[in-house]
């Protein structure tokens, strides 16, 4: 138990993740990835006639029952495996977000930055709905997420999802550095 | 994979869905919608390990993108190395589906959107500290303002479908 409920190593979440590729080929020759799931509940849901999202949805169930594995994933976590507990957080990150206004970590997500209160903020509405915004424009525009590209693809061997994997990194090195300092002091 | 011929006017229901995506599968067998519980099983323990490993955490990308602790580079990288490992046995064993049907792979054409869609995921990413999977487990976790950054996804999504074919590929 003492295993369970403490935050589990990167080999062991890594060899994990590793290990979905196979399962899902084998249980139904499916591919790995997320991101086409916001795709499919938009052609579900409000396909507005735009040709991109005119296809057989319903060839696509097994993706909402997968997502919705993930969703129950994260509610048995945090209810039975002590995953609440705030992250242990490297101290110079603690130091720069202080600066912000950001307080020592409770829990997995900062909630000065994420809360229902801050969405009325600019910070908030940058960082929760821009934000938001930006990962389901960009996965689909770059055809993949991190799952789709830079696991299924690479462990595919397919250099595009190289180069998307690079963008995504060279993407997120950018905001880090160049634009969320500004964001972070609004 | 069936590559049905159809006539060039009307694209086929395949030809549309593998637009702008990595993950394009198709099975001739059908079943009763029940079993697609084996990938919520899947998708379970996915869930837990995002949360159970702190990748849901937006501390956690952070750290990543300041090059401030080593564990999302391990577990994207430990990921990958076993991916490829599996990918290349299933290949070479030509291993079947559990209902023996083999095991597709599409190769993936480069477009420029990799590039431009990329960045801007990275963009969010480290704004958001979600991708499109933890986004679920985040809402999971108790996390419900996480449901405004998926609707907001949702709406990238539906806005990249409206505006796709003006956008450069």
């Amino acid at each position: 138990m003492e295993l369970l409920s403490k935050p589990w190593p990167w080999w062991v979440a890594g060899t994990i993740i590793g290990l979905l590729v196979p399962t899902l080929l084998i249980l139904g020759n499916k591919h790995f990835g997320v991101s086409s799931n916001l795709r499919h509940i938009c052609a579900a849901c409000f396909p507005a006639n735009i040709s991109f999202f005119r296809y057989d949805w319903k060839k696509e169930i097994w993706n909402f029952f997968f997502i919705g594995g993930i969703l129950a994933g994260g509610i048995i976590a945090a209810s039975f495996l002590h995953a609440g507990d705030p992250v242990q957080v490297h101290p110079e990150l603690v130091n720069d977000l202080a600066a912000y206004g950001v307080g020592q970590p409770q829990g997995l997500l900062p909630t000065d930055l994420f809360s229902f209160d801050s969405i009325l903020t600019l910070r908030g509405f940058i960082m929760i709905v821009i934000g938001g915004f930006l990962v389901g424009f960009g996965t689909r525009y770059a055809g993949g997420c991190t799952s789709g590209h830079s696991i299924m693809g690479l462990s595919n061997l397919q250099w595009p999802s190289l180069i998307a994997t690079i963008a995504f990194m060279a993407g997120g090195f950018a905001m880090t550095h160049l634009m969320l300092p500004f964001i972070l002091s609004l | 994979m069936s590559e049905k011929l159809t006539p060039r006017f009307r694209p086929s229901d395949h030809e549309i869905r593998s637009v702008d995506t990595m993950c394009v599968n198709e099975s001739e067998l059908s079943h009763p919608w029940w079993y697609n519980f084996k990938y919520s099983v899947v998708g379970i323990l996915f869930g837990i390990v995002l949360v159970k490993a702190e990748i849901v955490s937006w501390y956690r990308i952070q750290e990543m993108f300041r090059f401030q602790s080593f564990h999302m580079y391990g577990i994207i990288g430990t990921a990958v190395i076993i991916g490829m490992i599996s990918v290349a046995l299933v290949k070479r064993l030509r291993i079947k589906t559990i209902y023996g049907e083999p095991v597709t792979f599409q190769s993936k054409s480069f477009s420029r959107g990799q590039i431009y869609g990329g960045l801007l995921f990275g963009f969010g990413w480290a704004l958001t500290g979600a991708c499109p999977g933890p986004i679920f487990a985040q809402v999971g976790t108790g996390g419900l303002v996480i449901l405004i950054t998926f609707m907001s996804a949702l709406a990238g999504t539906w806005v990249y479908g409206y505006f796709r074919e003006k956008l450069p590929h």
